[in-house]
């Protein structure tokens, strides 16, 4: 029995590590940077560690790519058996420029039917991270994750205000 | 006044000038099977995806230099704004090319966001209605205008069906068409997306070529069965046009005209646009015509043109 059970066991290691990319913990980054497209709003520290504990499977964020694979039924079609792959983060797939003219020429080439509406970076994070905050009741304000700089003070024209129009009215009710 | 009654309006203010339409000037407008540059790009606009933050605004306020808002483009405050009497929403004009508004959907209990700005039709109303030809439709899929042309007599403002085109009167005596132009000269026709779809946090806005989009949104409603209702509005309306839609809710509800027909408005004012070569013959003669008037006027009273003219004298004259 402890044979067979052993046998079992040493079957699914070799296997796992066959596979060689399968992400286990020791690989696992404890923060992320999310800092590729700072402009109007600082970048993003985000604790990978602390969100691990919280999610039940990786494929949560990480689709197929790595841990318990997707039960995703729009992605099982083709990656049911899909092995874990090199590269995990967001930014290795989801580009930070989806509409330049090179990668819309790219994508027209594409033979993968399914991935033509590959979103970009900016918006995986957003619908990502806010999509799982309102249901979890975490942070979904703009600057409770990320603050916003100078440079976003004016972008948003954050001192407008109302233009005084009273001296209009005044100089017409004195005529 | 609605779309459709403008539209008649534009019919009907021609009926009484039909009967002396020049005959050949129709020829010219029979352009009703042309649908767009083939290559021409455009914009898929994913109303499930717009969380109403105003990026867009701040980005197109940027880009095309207008100037500052009464209020800051985070102001959620805007959402509230209604004119004629709480039955019309922001809409956008010559200080801001696009607004986003907000709709409380009868069939939702989610608020819905929508961008609104020119939609590019591939048959645009404001260029067939324009006897100046201020207008064009680029190859890339822009509807521009050439403002040196425009003679402020606002045509297209009234032949719209989505109300866009806005007036500038900083010189009264250079009014001029102010709209949304898919940032062609900054942008577009150096491969760029447009600002709006650049700034966008959640990828409401998505740039390619018309086609791709047409499989895009396509896609994303088979995908995912009840996160849409079934059509690509813009696909077909109107002529079809660069900027389309996609809703979670029916269009008529986030201030869509639902049946807005498949006709370019062109074949709606054909007969209108008829009349407008012959305008263009009879004015300058017309013109000519008082103006000799005047001078032979002037000439009786012995005065020269313009030397000892007060404006006093030329009010009289009116
Ligand atoms: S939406 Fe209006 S302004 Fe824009 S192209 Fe169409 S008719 Fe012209
Ligand atoms: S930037 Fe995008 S999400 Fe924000 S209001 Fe505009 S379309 Fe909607």
């Amino acid at each position: 029995m402890n044979a067979k059970l052993f046998g079992v066991t040493l079957i699914m290691a070799v296997s796992i590590l066959a596979t060689g990319s399968l992400s286990l913990a020791g690989d696992m980054p404890e923060q992320v940077s999310l800092d590729t497209m700072v402009k109007y709003f600082s970048g993003v520290k985000f604790d990978h560690a602390m969100h691990t504990e919280l999610g039940e499977d990786c494929s949560r964020c990480h689709h197929h790519t790595t841990g318990t694979g997707t039960t995703d039924s729009r992605c099982v079609s083709c990656h049911a058996d899909s092995d874990g792959v090199a590269n995990v983060a967001c930014r290795d797939c989801h580009v930070v420029d989806p509409f330049s003219a090179e990668h819309l020429n790219q994508k027209a080439l594409s033979r993968y039917q399914f991935h033509i509406d590959k979103p970009g970076l900016k918006a995986v994070y957003h619908w990502n991270c806010v999509g799982c905050h309102e249901t979890m009741s975490g942070p979904t304000g703009c600057q409770t994750c990320h603050t916003r700089t100078p440079d976003g003070d004016a972008f948003f024209h954050a001192d407008a205000s109302p233009v005084d129009t009273n001296w209009v009215k005044q100089l017409f009710d004195l005529k | 006044m609605s779309g459709i009654s403008r539209r008649r309006f534009l019919a009907a203010s021609v009926a009484g000038c039909a009967a002396t339409t020049l005959a050949g000037t129709k020829k010219a407008l029979a352009s009703g099977s042309f649908s767009g540059y083939p290559e021409g790009m455009g914009v898929l606009v994913d109303l499930t995806r717009c969380v109403g933050c105003r990026s867009c605004e701040a980005a197109c306020n940027k880009e095309q230099q207008l100037p500052a808002p009464e209020l800051p483009f985070d102001d959620k405050s805007v959402f509230d704004q209604t004119f004629h009497d709480g039955k019309q929403l922001r809409r956008p004009d010559e200080n801001a090319y696009t607004v986003v508004n907000r709709y409380q959907p009868a069939s939702s209990d989610q608020p819905v966001y929508r961008k609104v700005q020119c939609n590019h039709c591939s048959e645009p109303a404001c260029l067939t209605s324009c006897f100046v030809n201020a207008y064009t439709k680029t190859k890339e899929g822009a509807v521009i205008y050439n403002s040196k042309v425009c003679v402020g007599c606002r045509n297209c403002m009234i032949a719209c069906p989505f109300h866009i085109p806005g007036y500038s009167y900083s010189s009264a005596f250079d009014p001029v068409v102010k709209k949304c132009i898919f940032c062609h000269e900054t942008r577009l026709k150096n491969g760029l997306p447009p600002a709006c779809v650049e700034i966008c946090p959640q990828e409401a806005l998505t740039f390619g070529k018309r086609k791709e989009l047409l499989k895009i949104g396509n896609n994303r409603i088979q995908t995912h069965p009840g996160r849409y209702v079934n059509r690509i509005y813009g696909e077909k309306e109107l002529g079809g046009t660069s900027w389309m839609y996609l809703s979670p809710v029916p269009f008529s509800e986030v201030g869509f005209d639902p049946n807005p027909g498949n006709d370019p408005i062109i074949n709606q004012v054909k007969d209108f646009l008829g009349t407008v070569p012959m305008v263009l013959a009879i004015w300058p003669a017309m013109f000519a015509g008082f103006h000799l008037l005047a001078k032979k006027h002037d000439g009786h009273e012995g005065h020269d043109q313009t030397a000892d003219k007060t404006p006093g004298d030329e009010g009289d004259e009116q």
